[in-house]
């Protein structure tokens, strides 16, 4: 309940971020929403020895139309997301799938960015990343890189940002006017969804699963079927290879596959109105 | 490490020196003495350590009094109206039944009001989607979707004219 | 106008609502401190050593004990002798989340960190999880002394065996209750302070009076400058009824220090070490003939008691088996049970304590009959049902002799609200679509034992006796006070009280206050737990002010010069009867009932002053008839609840919208149960559901609205004629839901399922069946 002692410091802008990062090392954090974080820090999993507040970097949020891209700064929170006409114009995807995780406070408070370093592949954002073909930009202290959604996600809780690096924010390609769907089965409204499944349709259709693997998973031979024009029953057939779904309380693996070839049929259903 | 905050708490400015790992919810209710936001579990899920920052309901107990410096805060405390009446969301509780042993209401209370500043006339379902991140043992939960939706009712309530 | 029987709102809200109730942790006395404990995280473990140094020495740290700072202190009061649980773990923990060392800090952060340099080496040893494991051949023993794990057992004493045998049908069932988490949003708390002037206790607990009674006695201190206050408790649900190590060792810890000591249970913490509930196991056989009529029962109940069993837990399967047969007229049952230990948290009362048990297993086997014999479960139902003429009923058990009730009255009116031949037209129709989702429709005609109790009936659950205290004391202006030792959490019993007693005395409801709580302001009482408040506690207060109004009216009668039979009062104001223009008002009664000069002969001054230890002759036997309707996505196995009708009988109804409120309350926790929450242990006793995320208490998303109705069959064993309702939902929901379920699935052969429905079990069952 009670988070162990840490060093506290305010970053005033991105690059006063990357040059604490820089200073302090690998046990200082960032602190953005705080909603993945501090839920860690009070049961003590996490024991950063600072703690670098970037919940004032205002530069960091934003919405904004980039030509073939909408960008969103990585500490725009699910709130915000949820509520732009923007976002819903050209990545309606995220607009709805940002109004789904965990519950209304949850939402005022955490940030795309914190969603997607964090990598939970249980959360609901990462994989919305990788079916809407989303690239991460991150800022070190030599600048600016890019990173495809595909490469972001690397291990169980581990992202493509390293030791010194911000995700700074993430850009969407338009998918104006083309099919979406999400479908998240939960047990309660505001839990983890047990399995959900994200799907892009338009020129490169992709689908991602929620909770189906140790990082969020693009299912590849599904999305190559989409793309074949395959009906919903071969797609939804294939969705789970290369996933690696694992037993807990709610699911066996079978259920797990299972309940992620159903959630792709409907996804597929509700995407193509 | 210690800190300085500068919350402006039910229409206060408040400043104290506290540790940098202080949970808001401990500095409101320990440091400022503000007993109505209660704490209901570890986890996040249960909602009774709501409050609104700058009108938007958050979970006090995954915030740093740190975080929310500047910011406005407003506890249950500060929910009534400036002439003593109960704010319309209270008056919904206690006309409803809307509250049994109290100690999820304050946090019911407080994530009702920022359901009704954005949605004033919100559905039954709505209702209940607003209200996910509250847990409440006692009521079953009927009797809160109603106090709300007495409130949505009522929105010029003031104990003199009774909501009428 | 009479407030008995009106929707009147709650005097208890203008506090609670603008955050001004006063629980435990919200009592901050100067130089309070935090007392935090280490638990154990093994199941069943030897403790090698505890090193305390780092600890010691850590800031802010004022006392950090083990078991060796207490060597001479008796165990945990409430337990059984030789198998009950010490305050801190001695050489051997027994389930995670027993308390192996407390710290004491300046402040909880300090505390907390100290709590984390605590080492405890354990040497782990095999451990029982569950009452399979536990019972096996050769399992582990958890109680040396015990030479087994079980810790009674009582025998069928006839086990019916020509009854059956001699039966044209039988059926059996296995059926498993899953053990819960009461999970009050306030877990435990508590705050002592103990100085020269004696022990104050500050108790999130439904039993104030108990506590101080027994943590006298436990401390050898006397009980009149002991005390012990439960404030606002934010809800209980039984679990806040038995003794825990935090209260005696805040206490003692705070005599040490010399400072308050103050306990604020986490979540985490109160889910393993908050007693829990249900965690039974039931073995049931019923014979009927082929119109469906029940001739025989056989029930054998295990009940988990958890590592350490107690009075109450020992006493849960009693219960159950004394209400095995429900509303029904079965001519033979045979009962038997046994307490098991488990290397579990402990198990207690949890909202309806044995009697949802006892509910879900006949309304499961009412409706295996229906299934076998292919009549309708309301048919089998009104087949097997007491008739209303037949009360007060003898039962198997000399501990129920069921008051009054209308079954089939409840189930008609029950029926009124259900649209049954539309519903199951409409399940029939959708069995040939097959994207439609199945359509269930379950019901429970449910029966339960509560008002506890006749005498007796609570010393057997260690409580000093089953009266409840009423005080009823007029101040000299006429406004009056209550004392109860009714100790409410949530129920709204102050302003149930205020309502009976400005009946019976004709004050203004707003010139009531009620008293509870504080055992330095109520001397004696029992507290609040089995539905009790209104039928024992409420009856108190009638009584205590009808002897007060008594009085009163002959004061008016003797300052009136008239008859006191004659002597009416209304609006406050006493006249004779067909005279309202002379009169006397209440507050002058009052004022003269301490003025001898003023008081007729023999009347001494503060006669308007009664105090009464009421009892009542027996439990009372509050029924109702609830139908649940769910449909169930045959592609994922998700369950959702359609429609909830409750008919609930509980006698005289007091406040209509407090009744509604329990019963929404009760039936929520009983959904629950049935549906999402289930204490998981794995093999080796660690819980996996032990924080918010797992374990599954529904949010307003998750759970329906509900359809009320009510019948009355009073309680003839108080004149209130009130029954009880508050752990009512939580014995009728869970069996209406799975019957449901069941129905739902019946035409694929399914003949039970247990708790919780996960999707995951339904889909099974779905997948099996193809």
């Amino acid at each position: 309940m009670i988070p162990a002692q840490f060093e506290y410091v305010e970053a005033t802008s991105v690059a006063d971020a990357v040059r604490l990062l820089g200073e302090l090392g690998d046990d200082a954090k960032l602190l953005a929403g705080g909603h993945s974080l501090i839920p860690l820090m009070k049961l003590r999993l996490v024991t950063p020895t600072t703690l670098i507040d970037i919940t004032h970097v205002k530069e960091l949020s934003f919405i904004e139309e980039r030509g073939n891209t909408v960008v969103v700064g990585a500490l725009t929170r699910h709130r915000d997301i949820e509520r732009s006409t923007l976002v819903a114009e050209h990545v309606p995807l995220l607009a709805h799938a940002a109004g789904l995780v965990g519950d209304p406070q949850v939402r005022n408070r955490g940030t795309i960015g914190g969603s997607l370093v964090h990598g939970d592949p249980a959360a609901d954002l990462p994989a919305v990343a990788l079916a809407t073909g989303a690239t991460m930009i991150i800022t070190g202290p030599s600048g600016e890189r890019r990173v495809s959604a595909d490469d972001f996600f690397v291990d169980f809780l581990e992202t493509a940002v390293g030791q010194g690096e911000i995700l700074t924010a993430i850009e969407f390609p338009k998918h104006t006017g083309a099919g979406w769907a999400y479908d998240k089965f939960v047990r309660r409204a505001m839990d983890y969804a047990i399995v959900g499944v994200a799907v892009q349709l338009g020129s490169a259709p992709r689908i991602a699963l929620v909770n189906m693997s140790n990082t969020p998973h693009l299912a590849v031979a599904a999305s190559e079927a989409l793309s074949r024009n395959a009906s919903a029953s071969e797609v939804a057939a294939l969705v789970a290879n290369g996933a690696h779904p694992q037993e807990d309380l709610n699911a066996t693996v079978e259920y797990r596959e299972h309940l992620a070839r159903v959630l792709t049929q409907r996804a597929l259903t509700a995407a193509s109105r | 490490m210690s800190i300085q905050t500068s919350i402006t708490v039910n229409g206060v400015e408040t400043s104290r020196e506290v540790e940098a790992r202080t949970l808001l919810v401990h500095y409101l209710r320990e440091d400022l003495g503000l007993t109505g936001t209660h704490v209901g579990c570890d986890t996040s899920n249960c909602g009774a350590c709501t409050v609104l920052l700058d009108g938007e309901a958050v979970k006090s107990c995954t915030l740093l009094a740190a975080q929310v410096h500047d910011c406005n805060v407003t506890t249950v405390e500060g929910a009534a109206q400036a002439d003593g009446s109960f704010s319309p969301v209270q008056e919904g509780f206690r006309q409803e039944h809307g509250l049994q042993c109290g100690y999820c209401t304050p946090g019911m209370i407080m994530a009702s009001t920022a359901l009704l500043a954005e949605n004033p006339n919100p559905t039954d379902e709505e209702i209940r989607h607003a209200l996910e991140g509250n847990l409440c043992r006692c009521t079953g939960y009927e009797m809160i979707v109603n106090a709300v939706r007495w409130a949505a009712a009522h929105p010029n309530f003031t104990s003199a004219n009774g909501g009428k | 106008m009479s407030l008995v029987g009106a929707r009147v709102l709650r005097k208890e809200d203008p506090n609670l609502i603008t955050g001004n109730g006063q629980f435990v942790d919200d009592l901050q006395p100067h130089g309070c401190t935090s007392m935090v404990f280490v638990r154990s995280t093994e199941a069943h473990a030897k403790i090698r050593s505890i090193d305390i140094a780092g600890a010691l020495t850590a800031p802010g740290v004022l006392a950090v004990w083990t078991s060796a700072n207490i060597a001479a202190l008796a165990n945990c009061p409430g337990g059984l002798p030789g198998l009950d649980q010490p305050l801190l773990a001695k050489d051997v923990v027994r389930f995670v989340g027993e308390g192996v060392a407390v710290v004491v800090a300046t402040d909880r952060y300090l505390a907390a960190d100290a709590a984390e340099l605590v080492i405890v080496d354990y040497e782990p040893l095999p451990a029982v999880a569950s009452l399979g494991a536990a019972m096996a051949e050769g399992a582990q023993v958890i109680h040396e002394v015990l030479g087994g794990n079980t810790v009674f057992f009582q025998d069928f004493a006839n086990p019916l065996a020509d009854e059956f045998a001699a039966a044209p049908r039988r059926a059996s069932l296995h059926v498993v209750n899953n053990r819960c988490a009461p999970t009050p949003i306030e877990p435990n708390a508590c705050l002592a302070d103990w100085g020269r002037n004696g022990l104050t206790l500050w108790a999130a607990f439904q039993a104030p009076h108990h506590l101080r009674n027994t943590i006298a006695t436990y401390f050898g201190i006397p009980q009149d400058s002991t005390r012990v206050v439960a404030p606002d408790v934010g809800g209980g649900f039984g679990a806040k009824i038995n003794f825990v190590p935090e209260f005696f060792l805040s206490a003692l810890l705070s005599k040490e220090v010399g400072r308050p000591v103050k306990y604020t249970q986490t979540r985490s913490e109160c889910l393993v070490a908050m007693l829990h509930g249900r965690a039974q196991e039931h073995d049931a056989e019923v014979a009927f003939d082929n119109d469906g009529r029940i001739l025989a029962l056989k029930l054998q109940v295990t009940q988990d008691q958890g590592a350490y069993p107690n009075a109450t837990g020992m006493g849960l399967p009693v219960l159950t088996t004394a209400m095995a047969a429900g509303c029904y007229r079965i001519a033979n049952v045979a009962i038997s049970w046994r307490n098991v230990v488990t290397n579990t948290t402990p198990v207690a009362a949890y909202r309806g304590a044995g009697r949802p048990e006892a509910t879900y297993t006949i309304e499961r086997l009412i409706d295996l009959i229906a299934d076998e014999t292919g009549i309708d479960p309301i048919e089998v139902r009104r087949r097997n049902f007491i008739p209303a003429d037949a009360f007060p009923y003898v039962t198997h058990s000399p501990l129920a002799v069921y008051d009054s009730g209308n079954f089939a009255g409840a189930l008609d009116e029950l029926l009124k609200h259900v649209k049954y031949d539309e519903l199951k037209r409409e399940q029939a129709r959708r069995l040939s679509d097959p994207t439609a989702k199945l359509l269930g429709i379950g019901f429970s005609t449910w029966l339960e034992i509560a008002g506890f109790g006749p005498p007796g009936s609570l010393e057997a659950f260690g409580h000093l006796a089953s009266w409840e205290s009423a005080q009823v004391r007029i101040q000299p202006d006429g406004s009056a006070i209550i004392f109860t030792g009714a100790s409410p959490h949530g129920q709204g019993t102050v302003t149930t009280y205020a309502q009976i007693a400005a009946d019976e005395l004709g004050i203004d409801f707003d010139r009531i206050s009620v008293k509870h709580g504080d055992t330095a302001v109520v001397p004696q009482g029992i507290g609040t737990m089995g539905s009790r408040a209104v039928a024992v506690g409420g009856e108190g207060v009638k009584t205590a002010s009808a002897r007060v109004f008594a009085n009163a009216k002959r004061i008016a009668a003797h300052l009136l010069e008239a008859n006191v039979e004659d002597i009416v009062v209304e609006d406050e104001k006493f006249f004779v009867e067909g005279t309202p223009s002379r009169s006397i008002p209440w507050g002058e009664v009052a004022w003269k009932s301490f003025r001898p000069l003023d008081l007729p002969g023999g009347m001494e001054p503060g006669a308007l002053d009664s105090t009464i230890f009421q009892q009542v002759p027996n439990f009372s036997f509050p029924s109702g008839a609830y139908c649940c309707v769910v449909e169930i996505d045959r592609d994922t196995g998700h369950v959702g609840i359609v429609h909830m009708y409750l008919v609930d009988d509980c006698g005289t109804v007091i406040n209509p919208l407090l009744v509604e409120g329990q019963v929404h309350g009760g039936v929520a926790q009983g959904i629950a149960q049935a549906l999402y929450e289930h204490m998981v242990y794995d093999p080796s006793g660690v819980p996996r559901t032990s924080t918010l995320m797992d374990y599954l208490v529904p949010a307003a998303s998750d759970l329906p609205g509900y359809v009320t109705g009510r019948t009355n069959t009073p309680n003839p064993s108080n004149t209130l004629g009130a029954k009880g309702v508050g752990e009512s939902g939580s014995v009728g929901a869970p069996p209406a839901v799975v019957n449901a379920v069941v129905d739902a699935l019946s035409h694929l052969g399914v003949r039970h399922i247990d708790m919780p429905v996960t999707p995951m079990k339904v889909w099974n069952i779905l997948e099996g069946a193809k």
